[in-house]
């Protein structure tokens, strides 16, 4: 057994795609498989998510986890300067803002990790990425 | 045996590519595609085209694109369903009949109006459905309106023998809904009460649309991952998403053979949760919608089963989408060459602001970002560190003004062309001198179903 916990960032275990609704940007973040879905649902809190975002958008975070899918579903308020018609950003829908979720560290130990990396993915058919 | 029907994917946004669309038609067995032109941020373009000419403020794209997609569609029999209508759905309509009465073709196109609510909205004064603010901050600045309607107009567009349906701001999801509901022979509920075996087909009709909505982000486009997307074969000529739904509601999302792209278990829920809130409570205006038991079932060769949607009855109230004026932005971007690239692009910045400082010009904001180092993630882009940061190659700066003072934004590019020969050196690229735009605020509120419906229009047009 090895129980030394690790940081990691969710782009080692997740994919995710973002969405805009005025100014709110959600989020979809979806194991690879079934131990990679149980650190996510331990890890992946509304709490950890807006302490991850607030140096650049410190909006309310909501969040639903999602078993039948494998998935968290997050929702970050007042992230797109009131709306994708008066942000002035580049990135003025939040598109790129999946990717800076995938950036947020989580803690796992070595065995669990191994776990998650050596499952196969679900929906993929063997494809070397 | 029992019935099913197959829709496809259509556009996913004004400006989105057709040629997938012709492959679902001529290889992909579709008896309907249904097409969404309209973002949110859409009807804010559209409105500017309306502005400047009355007969526009439809997504224009709509035209090539029919008659791009028409031989095809029938010689199959296959009807088409879209809200490329946007403000002006008559002025859309028009415009198609006049290129098909120019190649001679003959099609019965459905206009859908009556989604346009803008008066309702200055009278009612809804509040901000997200922030809760008061409709009296920015009333007098509204120039649009408009509720978000469900499949009702498109299954009677359909049962009077449309070929063609254009409609306004009809829910995405809902252009699907509308012809399974018409050829599954559903129960919307607005004559009997439906049942909750009718609110679950409703609710996996619903799945299935936002699943095919926004075209090929529901087949292995947008695929967000790290280095997975690469797995992901030929997206040049990507197959959008279909779906062939029975009358039970299940359903089977597949695409075009020899197409390129990827629907599989990890497609399919990627664009299952995206632009949703509370996923066991998504609202339609047909039927809200629980996501949360819903099963996939990737049957391999590009396909997955979906089935376990749950259904609630819908809400007294429609969703609406307003946009009010809300100033303008003028924009420069400005890039240094090593050595010392950042801090020169810093230095440049102070000069600005010292710029607008000296000639009080009237602002709300100057908002400062760095393409190709943080305008992505902002604070959460991690910098070069130290000698690093020094040495970078080059680094561009974009300076956004955001003032209410049209004057000031068209001015804002006027601050910088003396800085070519008596600022900081080695400038490596420069535009933006004359970069005005308007900027529109979205008011998403709600609207009792009541006080729309009723203005509900279907108009035939024979071209």
């Amino acid at each position: 057994m090895n129980l030394l916990t690790q940081k990691i960032q969710l782009a080692k275990l997740a994919h995710a795609r973002s969405g805009d609704k005025a100014d709110w940007v959600d989020f979809g973040l979806f194991a690879w498989n079934a131990a990679g879905y149980a650190v996510l649902a331990r890890e992946v809190t509304a709490e950890r998510v807006q302490a991850h975002f607030a140096p650049w958008l410190p909006g309310q975070v909501e969040c639903w986890t999602l078993p039948n899918i494998l998935a968290i579903k997050l929702v970050l308020h007042d992230a797109l300067q009131g709306g994708g018609a008066r942000n002035l950003r580049l990135d003025n829908l939040g598109k790129s803002m999946a990717a800076a979720l995938l950036r947020m560290e989580i803690n796992v130990n070595a065995d669990e990790l191994a776990a998650c990396l050596a499952a196969p993915r679900v929906g993929w058919w063997g494809e070397k990425t | 045996m029992k019935k099913s029907i197959r829709v496809g994917a259509g556009l996913g946004f004004y400006g989105d590519a057709w040629e997938p669309v012709l492959a679902s038609i001529e290889r992909g067995g579709v008896h309907y595609i249904a097409s969404d032109h309209l973002a949110e941020l859409t009807l804010a373009i559209l409105q500017k085209d309306l502005q400047r000419d009355v007969s526009l403020g439809y997504a224009r794209d709509v035209v090539p694109m029919l008659v791009a997609l028409w031989p095809a569609m029938a010689q199959r029999k296959v009807c088409f369903i879209c809200n490329a209508g946007g403000l002006n759905p008559s002025g859309a309509a028009a415009a198609v009949r006049a290129a098909f009465a120019a190649k001679g073709w003959a099609a019965r196109v459905a206009v859908v109006t009556g989604d346009e609510v803008l008066q309702q909205v200055k009278d009612l004064s809804p509040t901000h459905m997200f922030h809760g603010g008061s409709l009296d901050e920015v009333r007098d600045r509204m120039v649009f309106a408009n509720a978000y309607l469900g499949a009702r107009p498109i299954v009677s567009a359909l049962q009077q023998g449309a070929d063609i349906v254009i409609t306004g701001r009809v829910a995405d999801a809902a252009l699907f809904l509308g012809p399974l509901v018409h050829e599954l022979n559903w129960n919307l509920g607005d004559e009997a009460p439906a049942t909750p075996q009718d609110l679950n087909r409703l609710a996996q009709g619903l799945a299935v649309g936002h699943l095919l909505e926004c075209s090929g982000q529901g087949s292995g486009g947008n695929f967000g991952s790290l280095q997975a997307w690469k797995a992901i074969p030929d997206l040049a000529h990507i197959g959008y998403p279909m779906a062939e739904v029975s009358e039970d509601g299940s359903a089977v999302i597949m695409k075009a053979p020899g197409t390129g792209g990827r629907i599989n278990f990890d497609t399919v829920r990627q664009q299952l949760l995206y632009e949703v809130h509370n996923p066991s409570e998504y609202f339609s205006p047909d039927v809200v919608l629980d996501m949360s038991t819903i099963h996939l079932e990737d049957l391999g060769q590009d396909r997955v089963r979906m089935t376990g949607a749950t259904g609630h009855p819908r809400t007294g109230q429609l969703k609406v989408v307003g946009g009010y004026r809300d100033g303008f932005k003028a924009e420069v971007t400005w890039g240094f060459s090593w050595p010392d690239a950042y801090d020169k692009a810093l230095a440049a910045v102070e000069m600005v602001k010292s710029q607008l400082a000296d000639k009080r010009v009237p602002h709300e904001a100057l908002f400062v970002e760095f393409p190709g180092l943080n305008s992505a993630h902002g604070a959460l882009a991690p910098l070069p560190q130290g000698q690093a940061l020094a040495d970078l190659n080059e680094v561009w700066v974009r300076m956004v003004l955001r003032t209410r003072d049209k004057k000031a934004a068209d001015g804002f590019g006027r601050l910088f062309p003396w800085m070519g020969l008596s600022g900081p050196a080695y400038t490596c690229g420069f535009h933006g001198l004359h970069n005005t735009s308007e900027l529109l605020g979205i008011w998403p509120a709600l609207i009792d179903r009541s006080l729309v419906e009723p203005n509900t229009r279907i108009e035939m047009v024979q071209t």
